[in-house]
């Protein structure tokens, strides 16, 4: 098969979206950030110059219009590029397109896709690296997906823009480079069903997002080690598969949560009650959350190693579960 | 107030369509008092004319967006006043089922796509509804509607930027009724004519007699015809009173003595009598008609069921 970047995975799935739909619509240009790769972005913006719209720097006033646009037959797909710019948005997401879908009960649907590029990327401190997966989640109304390869950011992607929901999709910027395979042929992912990204039989770790490959880069080392670890990737967490969580869970009886959000009621969080809750009888052991600690995220590179989720960090919480 | 180039029917239906409205506030009050609504129910006595005359110089799948205050412009594109008070008493056969209530109604089948609690959170979404219309060359106009108190937001001012930037088929109609929910204007901000703010981004504005429905119904009229033929958005800013407090139960911001001479219902009713276009029980008989509509309506809305608790779980996503 052949391997295609992160970046240009993403690029290709918006190419065949515009090509199959033109009912799509696509509102700002940094889907890719600043990165190297950006300039695919811009090639496609070449080929389709009716489609795209370059909005001013006013992300309420924007994702509002996308919104509208969505009520009334357009399935726009709006980039916020980094993800901390979303609270410039935060009123338009949280109190009408989540809310619309529900409060008209269904006569209005909302069917748009916006993205964001989360996480800590190095040097971006406290305005510039935000994970807001959590506070969306805690917003019912929309649907969320946290790719984690190439082949599921296209296939996650294809189904964002065919449903009528709002999705917000989330990307890590240090996902962007990574290569994999993506299939030539038309594919997409079903919402609400995980990927076991690798089989182990000692330790589940759940982990979304650039944390999937983190997770992966540390159960190789353990592997080494005589640990074999088993991660789960719910690749969307609205809708969630509970079921492969628990199975998983059931079949290790041990539990490692990776996760950029914050410590206090961030996805991790909400992973470690849904298993607490309902496979406490399969722990061995407590559950262990590597997550990024309840501070602003600092400037200094020594400093944001030391608040994020590393994979030192996961190696040592794996290590202790089993002890 | 010129009646001379109206025919006489139109000029009958605005009052029809004014004394529903009317009518059916009145109710919504007195059904409020008695506790039968549940939550803050925002009254919009006095500015029927904007929603009539705006209804009259728009067509059926012409989009507008309503505000916290907006049972009148529902009314007034003929949502159904039955549904339309069933959802205010959170009953099952309301409009939204009951998941919605007085602030957020929503009537897409006759283009009042929805309202929004949020003050000044509609003009984007009406911002949207231009541009997918502009982009599906459907010719129609979308327009958001909001009070005085919009004015001061900055998604406000964000989309008076983006509409005039992209040209969009847009209206923005500002019911100016001097009182942002319970402080006067020159409270909140030193502009007393929130249509200046359109002329800093070079959107065409008019100001112009809220109570006036007439002079409202023209206005609109040549922002709809400029904005279908693809020459962007404009302005049209209503000055017009509000009765009732900003919740029922508070009172009102002016005085009983005053209310008389600025109640745009009675206005108009009086300019007709005077003008002969209408006789005095003809125009009573309207009224008549309105409250006997509103009184089934009620009726029908307070028999009909509480929403089952499994409908909780319905539509949050669409599937």
């Amino acid at each position: 098969m052949r391997t295609l970047t992160y970046g240009q995975a993403m690029v290709e799935g918006l190419r065949e979206l515009l090509e199959s739909d033109d009912r799509i619509h696509i509102m700002g240009q940094y889907f890719l950030g600043l990165t190297p790769q950006r300039a695919l972005v811009g090639e496609l913006a070449a080929e389709h110059p009716d489609r795209f719209y370059y909005p001013p720097i006013a992300e309420l006033g924007y994702l509002g219009t996308a919104i509208g646009a969505a009520m009334t037959g357009m399935r726009p797909i709006v980039d916020l590029a980094t993800a901390s710019f979303m609270f410039q948005a935060w009123a338009q997401i949280t109190e009408e397109m989540a809310n619309i879908h529900y409060m008209s009960d269904g006569q209005t649907k909302v069917p748009m896709v916006f993205h964001f590029n989360h996480g800590i990327r190095g040097g971006g401190a406290a305005q510039h690296s935000h994970s807001p997966q959590a506070m969306l989640w805690n917003t019912p109304g929309m649907e969320i997906m946290l790719p984690s390869t190439p082949y599921d950011v296209k296939g996650l992607l294809k189904t964002a823009a065919s449903t009528d929901n709002p999705t917000a999709w989330g990307d890590h910027v240090k996902l962007f480079m990574m290569e994999g395979e993506v299939p030539e042929e038309d594919y997409a992912i079903p919402f609400g069903v995980a990927d076991i990204k690798r089989e182990g039989s000692d330790v589940t770790i759940v982990a979304t997002s650039l944390m999937v490959q983190r997770s992966l880069a540390a159960a190789g080392k353990l592997a080494s080690e005589g640990i074999s670890v088993e991660i789960v990737d719910p690749r969307t967490i609205v809708p969630l598969d509970e079921a492969a969580i628990l199975e998983s869970v059931a079949k290790t009886g041990r539990l490692v949560v990776v996760d950029e959000c914050h410590r206090s009621c961030g996805v991790g969080a909400e992973f470690s009650a849904i298993v607490a809750e309902k496979a406490f009888g399969y722990l061995k052991s407590p559950i262990r959350r590597v997550v990024t600690e309840d501070v602003p995220i600092p400037f200094s590179p020594p400093m944001e190693e030391y608040v994020e989720p590393t994979e030192a960090k996961i190696i040592q919480a794996v290590k202790e579960v089993i002890d | 107030m010129t009646t001379s180039e109206v025919s006489r029917d139109d000029l009958r239906s605005f009052l029809e369509s004014m004394w529903l409205i009317r009518a059916f506030e009145e109710k919504a009050a007195e059904i409020y008092a008695r506790g039968k609504i549940n939550g803050l129910l925002h009254l919009g006595m006095g500015l029927e004319g904007v929603a009539s005359g705006a209804a009259s110089a728009m067509r059926r799948d012409d989009y507008v967006f309503g505000g916290h205050r907006a049972h009148a412009h529902a009314i007034a594109r003929g949502a159904d006043i039955t549904s339309m008070m069933a959802e205010l008493a959170g009953r099952s056969t309301g409009l939204c089922g009951g998941k919605g209530g007085t602030m957020h109604l929503s009537a897409p089948d006759v283009g009042f796509v929805t309202a929004t609690g949020v003050v000044a959170g509609n003009i984007p979404l009406a911002l949207g509804a231009a541009l997918s219309a502009r982009e599906a060359g459907r010719e129609q106009v979308s327009a958001a509607v909001f009070g005085d108190g919009a004015g001061q937001a900055g998604v406000f001012h964000e989309s008076l930027n983006i509409a005039s930037l992209w040209k969009l088929p847009m209206l923005f109609i500002c019911e100016n009724n001097g009182y942002a929910e319970f402080s006067p204007l020159s409270d909140h901000t030193l502009v007393e004519r929130l249509s200046e703010y359109a002329k800093t981004y070079g959107v065409p504005r008019v100001t112009v007699d809220g109570n006036d429905v007439l002079a409202v119904r023209d206005a609109i009229a040549e922002a709809v015809q400029r904005a279908r033929a693809g020459k962007g958005p404009s302005f049209v800013e209503c000055l017009t009173h509000r009765l009732r407090g900003h919740y029922e139960g508070k009172k009102s911001e002016y005085e009983r003595s005053e209310i008389d001479s600025k109640d745009v219902v009675r206005i108009f009713e009086r300019k007709l009598i005077e003008s002969g276009d209408i006789l005095r029980d003809e125009a009573t008989e309207i009224a008549r008609l309105a409250r006997e509509r509103v009184e089934q309506a009620a009726k029908a809305a307070l028999d009909a069921p509480w929403p089952q608790a499994d409908q909780v779980t319905t539509q949050v996503l669409s599937t």
